[in-house]
Order: structure tokens, then sequence, then C-alpha cells
């Protein structure tokens, strides 16, 4: 009986340590294979011209890769721009300010809506965004855009991040202990001194962790761009014109990439730096994070 | 560090608090105050004139609303919507529950001593001059000197001083309790509220702070919510008994200990509930 | 001066909150708008008739049984691996353990990788194992993108266990194996939490399933043949010029966004009941 017991328990154990091993190797595995798929390219062209050229020729066999990672940096920041300040000033008005009956509310607006899938957001934005942008606003600052662009882009990804960063937000506030804000009161603090100098110093951590999370998620995102930055190779040159993000340039290619020597590795290499640029971000961020607490405990 | 030791060896001038003229009521006096949580009558009808300069502990067995009653004197309900308040509560003879009553003023006039001690997510330098940055002080020389007379004032400088910019959170529970009493000393209240505030510390800091108390009773008028009799009975001028919300009992510290008018009073002193 | 700045503040807070209000609700009012008028029963009951690009006639049943078929195998498998991990890491390992440390910062890792990068990786993964695009691809890169999901919403639960309870159920002389059993039944509200929102995750994700499970009119019949999936079948159909075939698209983006509302508030049902039993 025991014995059976005993051997149970230690098949278990097997079963579980194997398993988060295998998890864990996962990382290792991805970011292993997507390398190897991508050495022909970087052995070929060199890492530096794969990075800071611009010419994207398949079929003559030009991979430059820069037009593609501004257009990613362009899109993401103008995300970050937008949606950080809009989600810190929403998720301290209802935190502090708003009656609970508004804050629970509002937090099953904000969870139903981070569950909303990228691709619906692309589909709004196609419908709205672009023909806004191009009928309205985009006439008043350059002669022409389609409105497929990388503010269309930022926009939407903007869109789709802020409910993400309102929910890790309002968690990070509410985790603020009350007797705090009440210490900082009863020194004669208005509420919105409190909120300035204890709250929202309190959270620096939770928010740096935040904007993590919202950057590598709009960093990596690709349907809801695709559907509306407008995939054009070319360095963009304003927020009106079209772009192209490296997710965009996976997605939009995997079908021919076979026919064309090398396509295929430089799609990989593309993907590969992706992972790179994530993981390095997020370890980078991990980091920052331990240094603060050390340093200030928060 | 030590050019402000030198230069700050002078006496800082006492404030003089500016009562509006004529009023001659103590610092705190409560008048028929109700409070309400949803439908639960929390405090029944309380009147209390606190005297001033002296240590009055609120004593009665848990769930009387003695803490409650404290933070009525701060207006520490404020943000709950469930919280009804009637009656007045005058504060140099303000009623700060009138509707026009400006609640940052009136927390200024009130140090208050949480039961945990909760230093603000800053230096420790920062948490001394927080309450006197917020009211407009400027200049480091200034901001040190204040730091240094009132951590001085709570015994901590001689502990703290070569680690002035160190986070408030390093240090332990006893000296945090401290700093939190010299950070609300530094707003130049008259009042300091302590809620059982040492209900959380070891023997030693809670003696601390006791004799700290004593000491500075000459200065300010102080209201305690204490947990332990004994306590009171150490440190209490005045004392005042609450039980099921309403206050029993109110007087000095000897004719309530050895002579209770009530009979709830005598049981409750006698140890005959808790 | 002091009155002027919180003034101003809160009504940018206030102008901000409204801003996201509406933004969002504008959202749910355009899909509705655009898809309610062409979601019928013939448009859910039946599959594309004369490809799904160009042909006029026919629903997105394809789509929606595709991903049905992929979430469903998806989740199994991402439940097989990541309610052991989470019990691991919580109830076998020591707390503070350096393993637990690092297994927890690459699952965080983990989850921050963009989709596309599982669905490039998985696409290597089935050239390499000689795959075409089919359901088993997609079934593989969605539990990829799904199983740091689960563990880390199980996780989170998991954390909030009491020490004294899995000390309680060790006394009584039960197995590591044993204790986590009765843990796990603990657990299961967070679980179908965790499993709701990989759900949420996974249905929804164009990604991942564009190189891996392909596009198709018909249901699949095994696990090799290539799979609809919903979010392609908004993306690929809302690019064709034919009007009949865009409105397909719509009917898919709200489907896919009702199925979203219905996962997010049982999700919010069992997370209540997870707090009411909270120890």
């Amino acid at each position: 009986m025991l014995k059976g017991r005993l051997r149970k328990d230690r098949i278990a154990r097997h079963y579980m340590l194997t398993v988060t091993i295998l998890a864990m190797f996962v990382l290792l595995l991805i970011g292993g294979g997507l390398l190897v798929k991508s050495l022909p390219i970087i052995q070929e062209k060199g890492l530096w011209t794969l990075l800071s050229t611009s010419n994207w020729r398949p079929f003559k066999g030009d991979f430059g890769f820069a037009s593609y990672i501004v257009s990613t940096l362009y899109v993401t920041g103008i995300a970050i721009i937008i949606a950080l300040p809009l989600s810190l000033l929403t998720s301290i008005y209802i935190i502090e300010y708003a009656s609970p009956k508004i804050l629970r509310a509002f937090s099953s607006v904000v969870d139903l809506l981070s569950g909303i899938p990228p691709v619906i957001y692309g589909v709004w934005g196609t419908l709205t965004i672009v023909p806004f942008i191009s009928e309205t606003l985009a006439p008043h600052f350059v002669e022409f855009s389609t409105g497929y662009s990388a503010l269309a882009g930022g926009v939407v990804l903007a869109i789709m991040i802020i409910p993400l960063i309102i929910s890790i937000l309002m968690e990070v506030f509410g985790a603020v202990p009350k007797e705090m804000r009440e210490a900082s009161m009863s020194l004669g603090a208005t509420k919105w001194q409190t909120v300035k100098k204890v709250v929202v110093r309190k959270s620096i951590p939770g928010i740096v962790a935040a904007v993590v999370l919202a950057i590598s998620r709009a960093f990596g995102e690709t349907i809801a761009v695709l559907m509306v930055c407008g995939n054009f190779t070319d360095l963009p040159k304003s927020i009106f014109d079209a772009c192209y993000p490296i997710p965009a340039l996976i997605a939009n290619n995997y079908g021919e990439m076979m026919s064309v020597p090398k396509y295929e590795s430089a799609l990989m290499f593309a993907a590969f730096l992706l992972f790179f640029i994530i993981v390095v971000f997020n370890i980078i961020s991990r980091i920052v994070l331990i240094q603060i607490d050390k340093r200030y405990q928060l | 560090m030590e050019i402000l030791t030198e230069t700050l060896i002078m006496e800082k001038p006492k404030q003089v608090r500016n009562r509006k003229p004529g009023c001659d009521k103590p610092h705190i006096e409560v008048e028929k105050l109700n409070l309400y949580i949803q439908d639960n009558h929390i405090l029944k009808n309380i009147s209390l004139a606190i005297p001033d300069k002296s240590i009055t502990c609120i004593i009665g067995p848990s769930g009387c609303g003695k803490t409650t009653l404290l933070r009525t004197f701060n207006r520490l309900h404020d943000d709950n919507v469930d919280v009804r308040i009637t009656g007045k509560l005058f504060v140099d003879c303000e009623d700060i529950y009138a509707k026009d009553a400006e609640v940052t003023h009136i927390r200024k006039k009130m140090g208050l001593l949480a039961q945990r001690p909760c230093s603000l997510p800053m230096s420790i330098l920062d948490n001394v001059v927080y309450g006197p940055r917020l009211h407009g002080v400027r200049g480091k020389h200034k901001l040190h000197e204040i730091a240094y007379h009132q951590l001085s004032a709570v015994g901590l400088w001689d502990e703290v001083k070569d680690r002035l910019k160190t986070p408030a959170s390093k240090l332990s529970i006893g000296q945090q309790q401290r700093l939190c009493l010299a950070r609300g000393l530094a707003v130049e209240p008259d009042i300091i509220l302590g809620d059982e505030a040492t209900s959380a510390l070891d023997p030693i800091s809670s003696k601390t702070i006791e004799e700290l108390f004593v000491s500075l009773k000459d200065k300010y008028t102080i209201v305690l919510v204490t947990h332990t009799l004994r306590q009171a009975k150490r440190i209490a001028d005045y004392v005042a008994f609450m039980y099921m919300g309403e206050l029993i009992e109110f007087g000095t510290a000897d004719q309530v200990f050895n002579n209770p008018k009530h009979k709830l009073t005598q049981e409750y002193i006698s140890g005959g509930f808790s | 001066m002091k009155k002027l700045e919180e003034k101003i503040f809160k009504f940018l807070m206030i102008g901000s909150t409204a801003l996201i209000l509406s933004l969002l609700l504008y959202i749910l009012y355009i899909i509705l708008k655009k898809g309610l008028p062409s979601l019928s029963w013939e448009m859910i009951s039946q599959i594309p008739s004369g490809g799904f690009y160009l042909g006029k006639e026919g629903g997105i049943l394809n789509a929606i049984m595709g991903s049905l078929y992929l979430i469903f195998f998806s989740v199994l498998i991402s439940l097989c691996i990541s309610v052991p991990v989470v019990m691991y890491l919580n109830f076998t390992l020591r707390r503070k353990s350096k393993l637990a440390a690092i297994a927890r910062l690459t699952f965080d890792v983990l989850f921050g990788i963009p989709s596309i990068v599982y669905g490039a990786f998985g696409f290597t993964l089935m050239i390499y194992f000689g795959l075409q695009a089919s359901l088993l691809g997609g079934i593989i890169a969605i539990s990829l993108l799904i199983i740091p999901v689960m563990i880390r919403s199980i996780d989170e639960v998991a954390i909030l266990i009491p020490n004294e309870l899995v000390e309680a159920t060790k006394s009584l002389g039960a197995t590591n194996y044993e204790t986590i059993k009765v843990i796990t039944r603990q657990l299961l509200p967070g679980i179908s939490t965790a499993v709701l929102l990989s759900i949420g995750r996974g249905i929804g994700d164009a990604a991942t399933v564009l190189f891996t499970a392909g596009y198709t009119d018909s249901i699949p019949s095994s696990l090799m043949q290539p799979t609809a999936s919903l979010p392609l079948a908004i993306f690929f159909q809302l690019s064709s010029p034919i009007e009949e075939v865009q409105n397909r698209a719509y009917s898919a983006a709200l489907v896919l966004t009702i199925i979203i509302l219905i996962l997010s508030f049982s999700a919010r049902y069992f997370s209540r009941r997870l707090s009411k039993n909270k120890i």
C-alpha cells in the first residue's frame, strides 16, 4: 500500500520536473531554432548590413531590415505615447476618485476589452481610424495620405494596449496601503498631492512593469498593425506615411518565402530579431526593477 | 551634516497658532456626534471636551468605536461613502463637519500616529519634511533644520543622522513609529492623535514612545486610543471610557480608575470583561 | 494654486476616462453594426461555397469549427503541462527555490514573446518534421502561445494558498502527490479562470495560425488537414473585393467578439466565486 503510494509520488514528481524543464526549454528552443534558421543570411550578408541597409529586393538577394526596424519603433513609440498618459490618468481617476460602483463597472469593462483579439481592433481600425486619417486629419498636414499609415498603426495599437495597461495599473494603485494615503492626508496633503507624491511614487515598479508588458505587446503585434499601416517598404517620412513593421513583414511574406533562396532565412532572422529584442528588453527591465527595489525599497 | 549640527543649535521659536479671536473652547470639542456606517449606528450621541495640553486616553473593549471616534477628529472617514456623520466637532472653535470646512487645513493641526508605523515611500529626510514641504517650506537648509529638530525631539537624530537619505522602510518598526511621530510634529500641530500607536511595537520601543508622549504633553494636546489598560494607567491625565458606541464616562485618570461612577466602567477596569 | 493643479488634472482624468470608455464602446458598436445585418443562421451553419475568397454563398462554419478544434486540443495539452508545472513550482520545490525563480522569469519572458514568433517557430518545427500546414501544426503553435498564459494565471492563485494548508495535509502523512491532489481541488476556480483566459487569448490570435494551420473551405476531418479559423476568416475575407465575402468577415468578427464576451463574463463569475472561497 505505502509502496504504491510512494511510487505514485515518485512518478508524479518526475513528471512534474520533466514538464517544468521542458516548458522552460521552449525559450531556448525558440531562440536556438530561429537563430539556426537565420544563420545562412547572417553569414552571407553580415549582421550590420542586414540591420543598417534598407534595400529589400528578395528576388535580387537584397535583404535590408532598416526600414522595418524603424517602422516597428515608430508604431510602438506612437502607441506608447498615446496609451501611457491616458491609462495613467484614467486608472488614477478610477482608483482614487471614482465611487466603488464606477470602479466595479469600469473594471469589468476593462477586463472585457483586454480580451478582445487584435484582429477585431484591426477591423475597427480599417473602418474608422484609416478613413478618419485620410479624410480629416492628414489633409491639414500633408498633401496626400491613404490613411493606412504609421499613425493608424500606432493609434490602433494604443487602443489595444490601453485596457492591458489600465488593468495592471488599477491593480498596482489599488495595492498601495490605505494607511499610507491616510498618513499623507493627516499631514495636511490634499488628495492630489497624496496621489502625486505617495501613490504614484509607491507604484513606480508596477508602472514600469506595466509599460514593459505594453511595449512587448505593441512591439510584436502583427495582425492589428498589418491591417492598418499600409505595408510599404520605405523609410516612413512622416507619421502619415505607410510603414511596414517587422511582424507584418513576416506575416505577409510567409507564402512566397519558399520560392526564393535565402528568403526563408531572412524572414526567420526577422522573427529572431523580434524574439531577441523582447527577451533582452524583458530581462533588462527585470534587472532595473530589482535595482529600484533595492535602492528605494518602495 | 556637520555644518548642520553646528548651525542648528539654536532654539526654535515656538509657533503660536492663530486661534479665532474670542475662542475659549479647548482644541477639540465634540458635540452630539453620531456616526453611521450604512445602517449601523457606530457612534451614539457623543459629547466630549478634550482638555488642552494633557494626555487623554480613550479606553473600551474592542469594537466600542474608540478608533472610529479618533478618526472623526481627523476627518479620515471622508473617503468612505458608506459613512454618515451628524453632530458637531469643533477644532479651535471651527466645526470641521460644517459644509465649508477646509479639510487639509484642519488635518494640519493634528499629527496622527497609526497602529502600525506607516513610513511614506521615500527617504527618512523626505518623510520628516513631507508635511512642511506640502505647506510651502522651501530651501534645503530650512528643511534640514526642521528634520534635525523633529528627529531630535523623538530621540531619533543620533540613530539616523548618517543615513538621512536611505529609504525610511529600512528602519526598524520602533524607529519607524518615532519617525512617523517626528513627521507629524513637523507640521507644527497642536494636537497629537494616537491610534493604538504602540500595539505593533516591542516593549522597549513602546516604552520610548510612551515617554515621548509624556514629555510632549506640555506643548501638545494628546489623544490616545489605547488597547491596554495598563498603558492608560501609566500615562493618562484624563480617561474616556466607551462602550458599544457610547461615551460612558469621562474624567481625570485618578477619578476614573480609582473611583468610577458608572458600573460598566467599574467592571471594565476591574477586568470583568475586555 | 494647489487647487488649480488638482482641478486641471481632475478634468484631464475625467476626460481620459470618458474618452477611453467611449472609444471602447465605439469599437463594440462598429463590430455590432457591421456584423449584425449579415449574421444569420445560414451564416454560422454553412461552410463557404465556391472558395472562401471569391464565393458569394455560404457561411463561416469552417472557421467556427476550426477554431473550436484548435482551441479545444491546445487547451487540453496546455492543461497537462501548466498544472503540473505550477504544482511543482509552488508545492514541491521549497519556497524561495532558485529553480522556481528562474522558471518564473522564463515564463514571464515567454509570456511577452509575440505570437508571430510562436507562429514562425511553429512553422520551422513543422518544416523540420516534414509537416504541412495542418490542424496539428496550429494546435502546437497555439499551445506554445497559451502555456505561459496559463502558467502565469494559475501561479497567481497558487501562490495565495496558505502554507498551513500544505503543511496540514502533509502532517497527516500524505505524500507530495496526494497533497497536490488536495490542493488542485482548492485551485479549481483559479484553473477555470486560467482556462477561460487562455481560450480567449488562443482563439483570437491570428499570427500563430497564419503559418501553421493554413486556411481551407472545409471542416478538417483529421489532424493532418489544414483548418480554417475565426481570426483568419476575418483577416482574409475582409480584404476581398466582394461584398458578400466581406460580410462573412464581419460576421466572423461578431461571432469572435461574442465568444470573447461570454468567456469574459464567465471568468468574472469564476473569479468572484474564487474570492468568496478564499481562505
